[in-house]
């Protein structure tokens, strides 16, 4: 099982990122299966939140939260602390939106990719850095993910920004 | 059949659709608010045609369905938590009125202190209201709960209310792949709800009156046989379902790894899957471990429960509630299972998840460990051990 978490703040689309990951894995393969869910409690602006991505080939019946990820996906970068590595699987990486190097992290400057799509939040950016270096879902069942799930009038701008952080890894 | 990737809440209100009821009287309480929200756009897209009808109170909603029922029509209403305990004079007029009105009740703690979080106190405080009660453990079952839900309610000798529970959070606000079956297909296991148990003016009568002590006993041992009766409707319906959609539950309970185990955990809900799993886990090492899963607590499964334990050396009930004073209800209802059956088997209460606290894969494994000790009694998880809240 590949174990994805994701850290934002209220209003950043982390859990809609975590949602938007697990319906591309799951999107056409009847042989694979998917949980998305956030840290449930009262929605505040601003405020941290945490949501989980669990991918299987097999149904997936644990519903508590991730103990070790494979990948903990950071929206702000405030919300780093090396103690997250406890989180994390032997192999596991951390990738986080900021603008300065983090020792034992990857940063990438989503903002930069967000701003020139016009796009006020940086989730899926990062769910694209995510797949871009992952490969746990193709960019094409990503793009897909936001054409089943996002508002109409936000798709393009959302799907270009995550075509470009795809881009962006693996160049 | 489509597939999509739904929240518990949403998916539910996906069955609800296909289920066509033509009254739903909505009032929005966490964590339950999506399942009436989505309901509410489907309405208002046409792609469900119903009377929604926004209450202001939730004695008001489970009213407003009883009265809908009452003139023939299928009604739904969706609560949780303190909502419930709002509604709950409105849930005996219902059952005893035999209005089988559909309601999803999203489990949630119970004030004080106010907490939001899941566990099962709110429905399980209710089992004596009359109504039949069933806990799904995924979005897909939640679904199919959904739609199976009205036949079995709506069947004349079963003619009772009908609560579909579905864990706070750990199962409303996950998303998970659900399919959606056709249009066509529910509607072809699902017609629509005819009764006599109506208001008409043709062939006028007497509805929700009084009855006296000379004829009040009747009237309640009619409930109980309508309650009763669910059962072998619940085992046709399944079957008939599996038959259209392909996909077979199991009754009243489901079991995994009983056949041959010294060691039964046995609980309901979501937590299910990480019992199963810390069962393998188990099985692995060499210790014969096996999870019962209660699907229905109403009508309640007391001979799947004798079966299925009959040969263990150990049992626990793994439950979110406690009576307090006493132990969980879940607990009491199978050690009656068992004294009923004849069968001494020592097992213990293991109270957990209370105002949504975490189960973890751990927890489940020292559960296994105190039945493999022989440990009776009531023991809530993190309290006493090492692990002391």
């Amino acid at each position: 099982m590949k174990e994805i978490i994701w850290l934002g703040r209220g209003g950043q689309g982390a859990f809609t990122a975590a949602k938007l990951l697990g319906a591309a894995y799951t999107a056409e393969n009847s042989d694979k299966y998917a949980l998305a869910f956030p840290s449930f409690g009262p929605e505040r602006r601003g405020a941290p939140v945490r949501a989980f991505t669990k991918l299987d080939t097999k149904p997936v019946t644990d519903r508590s939260q991730t103990e070790k990820a494979d990948y903990i996906v950071i929206l702000d970068d405030t919300l780093y602390s090396p103690q997250l590595k406890q989180l994390l699987k032997e192999d596991g990486r951390i990738i986080v939106n900021s603008k300065s190097d983090i020792d034992g992290a990857l940063t990438f400057d989503g903002e930069r990719i967000s701003a020139e799509f016009r796009l006020p939040t940086v989730n899926t950016v990062m769910y694209g850095l995510l797949v871009g270096l992952s490969g746990v879902v193709s960019a094409e069942d990503a793009i897909g993910s936001i054409k089943g799930y996002m508002p109409e009038k936000i798709q393009e701008r959302n799907i270009g920004a995550l075509g470009r952080a795809v881009e962006e890894v693996l160049s | 059949m489509s597939r999509k990737f739904l929240s518990g809440n949403e998916a539910f209100a996906e069955g609800i659709r296909l289920a066509r009821p033509e009254v739903i009287s909505a009032y929005p309480i966490t964590p339950q608010t999506i399942v009436v929200e989505r309901l509410s756009e489907m309405v208002e897209d046409g792609s469900l045609r119903a009377e929604y009808v926004h209450v202001e109170s939730e004695h008001s909603a489970l009213s407003c369905a009883i009265g809908a029922s009452a003139a023939g029509a299928r009604a739904f209403t969706a609560t949780s938590s303190q909502g419930l305990l709002y509604m709950a004079e409105c849930l005996y007029y219902a059952a005893g009125g035999r209005f089988p009105i559909v309601m999803m009740n999203a489990d949630r703690s119970t004030a004080l202190p106010w907490n939001i979080y899941g566990d099962q106190r709110d429905s399980l405080s209710q089992l004596d209201s009359g109504w039949i009660q069933a806990y799904a453990e995924n979005a897909q079952e939640a679904l199919d709960l959904a739609l199976m839900s009205y036949k079995i309610a709506e069947n004349k000798a079963v003619s009772t209310p009908y609560m579909a529970n579905l864990d706070g959070f750990v199962l409303t606000h996950t998303y998970e792949t659900v399919d959606i079956p056709d249009r066509e297909q529910a509607d072809r296991f699902l017609p629509p709800y005819e009764t006599d148990n109506r208001i008409d003016f043709d062939n006028p009568k007497n509805m929700a009156f009084s009855a006296g002590p000379d004829s009040n006993y009747i009237f309640k041992y009619r409930e109980h046989e309508g309650v009763l009766a669910a059962k072998a409707v619940i085992a046709e319906t399944e079957k008939e379902f599996a038959e259209i959609f392909g996909r077979q539950y199991t009754g009243l309970t489901e079991s995994y790894l009983t056949e041959d185990a010294d060691y039964i955990l046995i609980t309901l809900g979501s937590i299910a899957g990480l019992c199963r799993e810390t069962a393998d886990k188990l099985r692995s090492r060499g210790v014969k471990a096996g999870v019962l899963r209660i699907r229905y607590m109403r009508p309640f499964p007391n001979e799947e429960i004798a079966h299925e334990l009959k040969n263990a050396k150990g049992y626990g009930v793994l439950e979110k509630d406690i009576s307090f004073g006493n132990e969980g209800a879940v607990y009491t209802n199978v050690n009656s299972a068992l004294k009923k059956a004849g069968l001494t088997i020592k097992g213990g209460n293991f109270i957990g998840g209370l105002g949504g606290r975490n189960i973890s894969a751990a927890d489940i494994e020292g559960i296994f460990a105190h039945i493999a000790d022989g440990k009776d009694g009531v023991h809530f998880l993190g309290i006493g051990g090492s692990d002391n809240g």
